[in-house]
């Protein structure tokens, strides 16, 4: 059910490759935890991250949760639709949901993410 | 409460001339040069215009809408929702007190000051503290005053330090207060019994740390029994003890804070003391702390003197202000005409009989709805939904179906530490016969979680309204009524 | 009860408690107090308050006007009295709806988009609209009028102590006005916020226009404290003028004096601040059935949510006191409020003629007036007040204790509660006590 092209966090996000950038987003099982979200707080492009640092925030009515920059990089494009569709994140976690657009530090920190299998390993474990 | 109209807004109502209520004619010159130099507004331009029999009949109808204590049960876990006595209001609505001007001479103030400093020695009595201040306006008001007591301390001494505990069973003012004053927060996890671990506590408590706060019964219901050797493991590092005295209404009269080694503790009137919530307040949050603590307190302080009351406010030490005047003086009176009419007596029993009713729902429940801690319990407990879990029922959903009993549903959204919580907490109020219809209510909605679980989804069915989208007043906030 | 918990007496359920901190006897506090014992308890302290017998021009934040009967009415129903904060909507309709109205009366009367459901206090709003601007802005730069209310200014300075924020005050002028040369120079990149009061403590309307604009200019806030908030039935709205977010107490709304409490916050901002507001805010929505209904909304700004990262500590407020508010403005209405606002400046308009024509006395300053101002005697205020005292006057505020060079100086506040003839035995007393 996951993507096989796309990498996972521990925390829950998922990183696309493309070329030098990644593009990030919340796995289906975040917004499943969180349920309707109502809010995406956006950081400003230019802002440069390390690796598991705050990129911005999800909100549903009654939680917020931060979203961590998976790999370290500077935000080259936040995904402005979600200002307006907040739900996108609900309806399609892995396409037109995508929270943040890096610029990528280091190539070699995505190795240090899962892929779809183990991912879904990973999950399977935590409903224990 | 449920057979009413469909209420308009007030602005809906409207027509332009009317108003509520005559005023008197002026009785001065009228001047037209005392507006140079104004920026006027050309108009009110939406405000309402209608006739007192409307205003009266739209508030009436609105207040059929709300359930309140004085209908029925209301056993809010940690919100101490107990009877109002009515005397209370009177005394409080005396124009006598309530008429006086804050910034009124003392010598022309001296009953009301008389009645604040009472109240303050009356504290002090029940919290074993040797001073309290009166200001703070509520319980997380209270909290911060308190904890920039401790960061003033810290910081007379040297070193304001850096950290402040809190276990992961608190409410969320706690973390809140800490980190407005300065502090970053570390959270203490607690132990299979729902209490602070004391390794635990050992291990986080450095010199770098300016205080535990701790709820003392934990808003489990639990009684902190290592209370003393938590203090002697934070006082050893020059650290302060604050407590959360939400729960209160467990202890008073039985055993007191300061007795406890607690150093800060914020009380809150509108739980303890009987002071009504008024739909979310105005409560009142005094603090009482130890001696050393004293010279930090907010100005003014009541001082007496040949029994003469006046207000201090030289104190080169002190915080400063946290609010205008002196606080919430009505929500004090009500408090005091409260333990005036409890004496110490009548103290003591209010928190059997509230430690009482809660075990009595306790044992009487705790075959149908889980208990995740079972440490005894004192003046309220914490069942969750997971039993009911596993025909797809909810907390959430227990709860809107208990409002279909006429019955308020118990907290939810803490502790973190349950997931699922129904925190309940029926205080002294309830009479033998009104806890067996919650209970009978709750063992009948089990019932029916276990028959009929879509009943509970879309629960309520016989309120006012049914449950309410609050996804969409979110995601398209509504805040405020505009001309179409 | 005890045998189904399976105790054997009401002691046995404190045996979590350690023997060494239970209490062994009765603690030392009075009572018990039958009903009539306690009204006349408090009765005679009320009878200690002498302020009762003193002719009143006391104001300063915190002001005598007249409350409608039908707001004591109203406001006591238990219904309204007696419930929590609105966590089950399903059965809070009404106190969600009044907070919903009261929302719209604050965003009417400022000329703001939104509004929360209260604050503490005027003070706390304060504090709480410069941290707002702080996180806004993300500037550490505060500045603050001198001529805020003294309380308000104390309270901002307990509240940004530690939070690493530099708070720096502004002068004011001879219009008894936010000096524009001091504040220009006062402004640089790291400035959140100017906060400024209109009416001001001195009683003077400020230029909010010019403030805003050059706020605006130096990319700061314009936050605007209104402690008489009866001067916006007449003056223009601040939000038309420039204001970012206005705060304010609204005790003026239909709440007695009560010796300083319960007040009533309020806070209103632009629309793209919302997420940034502290307190609670109600917000229309629909029930299952489509029907129209009121929750509390954007909840994730708050403490019972995002802990230590919320927007406030603030958790219960001042619901009861907003109700008053409403009523209270709801029977004004639009026709009330506008007379009761004239009649207001009208009366300050009337008594400041009339004290002023006495010899010795002097409008200290010139700047625009709504229903106080501040005179200015031949010698110190303390003297003239301990007369006027004698003679059952409370003339004003003292202004020396809080301003160096208004040891002269008083602040006389005049409602549509002082009659003519109050105000002219004012005068002559005045007249008297000076000769």
């Amino acid at each position: 059910m996951y993507p096989d092209n796309l990498y996972y966090s521990k925390d829950h996000e998922w990183l696309r490759l493309e070329g030098e950038e990644a593009v990030v987003g919340i796995t289906d099982f975040a917004q499943k935890q969180l349920g309707d979200i109502i809010y995406v707080d956006l950081p400003q492009p230019g802002k440069v991250l390390e690796a598991h640092q705050t990129v911005g925030s999800v909100e549903s009515v009654k939680s917020v949760s931060d979203v961590y920059s998976p790999v370290s990089g500077e935000v080259v494009a936040v995904n402005s639709e979600l200002s307006q569709s907040p739900d996108l994140i609900n309806k399609d976690p892995h396409g037109q949901g995508w929270i943040v657009r890096l610029k990528i530090k280091d190539k070699a920190e995505v190795n240090n993410l899962m892929k779809a299998a183990e991912y879904e390993k990973y999950l399977e474990g935590l409903e224990h | 409460m449920i057979n009413v109209i469909r209420e308009p807004l007030i602005f809906e109502i409207s027509s332009p001339g009317k108003s509520g209520v005559r005023l008197p004619a002026l009785d001065v010159p009228e001047k037209l040069d005392v507006l140079d130099g104004l920026a006027i507004r050309s108009d009110l331009e939406g405000f309402p215009e209608v006739s007192e029999t409307e205003i009266t009949r739209h508030f009436t109808r609105l207040s059929q809408m709300n359930y309140c204590v004085d209908f029925g049960f209301y056993p809010l876990g940690s919100c101490t929702m107990k009877y109002n006595p009515k005397v209370n209001e009177k005394v409080a609505a005396l124009p006598g007190l309530s008429g006086v001007h804050p910034l009124a001479p003392e010598k022309l103030a001296q009953g009301n000051l008389e009645l604040m400093k009472t109240l303050e020695k009356l504290l002090c009595e029940i919290t074993g503290l040797d001073a309290v201040s009166l200001q703070p306006a509520a319980g997380a008001h209270g909290e911060l005053t308190g904890m920039m007591l401790i960061r003033a301390y810290h910081q007379a001494h040297g070193n304001p330090r850096k950290y402040v505990l809190i276990p992961d069973s608190a409410h969320g003012t706690n973390p809140s207060s800490a980190h407005i004053c300065g502090y970053v927060v570390k959270e203490i996890k607690s132990n299979e019994k729902g209490t602070i671990s004391l390794e635990d506590l050992a291990r986080e408590m450095t010199e770098e740390v300016a205080a535990l706060m701790v709820t003392n019964p934990n808003t489990l219901g639990v009684f902190e029994s290592d209370i003393c050797q938590i203090a002697e493991i934070v006082h050893a590092r020059g650290g302060f003890v604050y407590m959360d005295g939400a729960n209160l209404n467990a202890l008073a009269g039985v055993t007191r804070p300061g007795d406890m080694k607690v150093d800060v503790l914020h009380l809150n009137l509108h739980k303890t003391f009987s002071t009504p919530h008024g739909g979310g307040g105005p409560g009142s949050g005094p603090v009482a702390v130890r001696k050393v603590l004293e010279p930090y307190l907010p100005v003014p302080v009541i001082e007496e003197k040949d029994g003469q009351y006046h207000l201090n406010y030289n104190r080169p030490q002190s915080i400063g202000r946290v609010k205008s005047f002196y606080g919430q003086f009505l929500v004090m009176l009500k408090a005091l005409a409260y333990l005036l009419a409890l004496g110490p007596a009548g103290l003591r029993e209010m928190t059997e009989i509230a430690v009482l009713n809660s075990n009595y729902i306790r044992h009487s429940l705790k075959d149908v709805y889980h208990l995740k801690y079972d440490s005894p319990t004192l003046h309220e407990c914490v069942f969750s939904d997971k039993f009911q879990k596993d025909f797809g029922v909810s907390n959430l959903d227990i709860s809107k179906r208990l409002l279909d009993y006429g019955l308020h549903p118990p907290t939810m959204s803490f502790p973190l530490i349950v997931h699922g919580a129904l925190m309940i907490e029926p205080t002294e109020t309830e009479s033998r016969r009104d806890l067996d219809l919650f209970i009978e209510a709750m063992k009948a909605i089990d019932r029916e979680a276990r028959e009929n679980p879509e009943l509970l989804r879309t629960a309520p069915h016989i309120t006012y309204v049914r449950r309410l989208d609050e996804v969409q007043a979110a995601r398209n906030p509504v805040l405020r009524w505009e001309k179409k | 009860m005890l045998a189904r918990i399976g105790v054997d007496s009401v002691e046995d359920l404190f045996c979590c408690i350690p023997e060494t901190i239970r209490l062994q006897n009765l603690l030392n506090l009075p009572g018990p107090l039958s009903e009539p014992e306690i009204v006349e308890y408090f009765e005679d302290r009320g009878k200690k308050n002498l302020y009762h017998r003193y002719l009143s021009f006391l104001g300063g934040g915190a002001y005598d006007h007249f409350i409608p009967a039908v707001v004591d009415y109203l406001s006591s129903r238990g219904e309204f009295v007696s419930p929590y904060t609105p966590y089950q909507p399903e059965v809070s309709q009404g106190t969600l709806q009044v907070i919903f109205e009261f929302q719209t009366l604050i965003c009417q009367l400022t000329g703001l988009d939104i509004a929360n459901a209260s604050l503490y206090d005027g003070a706390t709003g304060a504090a709480e609209a410069v941290l707002m601007a702080n996180r806004v802005k993300n500037k550490k730069r505060l500045l603050v009028a001198s001529n805020v209310h003294p309380e308000y200014r104390q309270v901002i300075y307990t509240y940004t102590r530690n939070l690493g924020l530099e708070v720096v005050e502004i002068p004011y002028d001879r219009q008894g006005r936010v000096d524009q040369k001091g504040l220009e120079s006062a402004f640089n990149s790291h400035t959140s916020v100017l906060l400024c009061q209109s009416p001001n403590y001195f009683g003077v309307v400020e230029d909010l226009e010019t403030l805003g604009r050059l706020a605006h200019s130096h990319d700061a806030l314009l936050a605007v404290a209104v402690s008489e908030p009866l001067s916006l039935g007449l003056l223009e709205a601040p939000g038309k003028l420039g204001a970012d977010i206005v705060t304010g107490e609204a005790q003026s709304f239909g709440l007695p004096l009560s010796y300083g409490g319960p007040y009533l916050g309020f806070m209103a901002c632009k629309k793209e601040f919302v997420r940034q507001l502290p307190g609670r805010i109600a917000g229309q929505t629909v029930d299952a059935e489509g029907r129209r209904g009121f929750v509390l909304t954007l909840s994730t700004r708050e403490q019972h949510i995002r802990r230590e990262k919320a927007t406030s500590n603030i958790c219960t407020n001042q619901a009861h006191c907003a109700l008053r508010a409403t009523i209270y403005l709801e029977t004004l209405g639009r026709q009330g409020l506008k007379k009761l606002a004239w009649v207001n400046l009208q009366k300050a308009a009337y008594a400041l003629e009339k004290l002023t024509a006495i010899p010795g006395v002097r409008r200290k300053f010139g700047g625009p007036v709504f229903n106080e101002f501040v005179l200015e005697f031949p010698s110190d205020w303390s003297r003239i007040k301990q007369k006027l005292e004698e003679r059952e006057i409370l003339g004003g505020l003292a202004l020396g204790q809080d301003y160096q060079g208004l040891e002269k100086c008083a602040l006389v506040t005049v409602t549509e509660k002082h009659s003519r003839e109050k105000i002219d035995r004012y005068a002559e007393v005045l007249k008297e006590v000076l000769k």
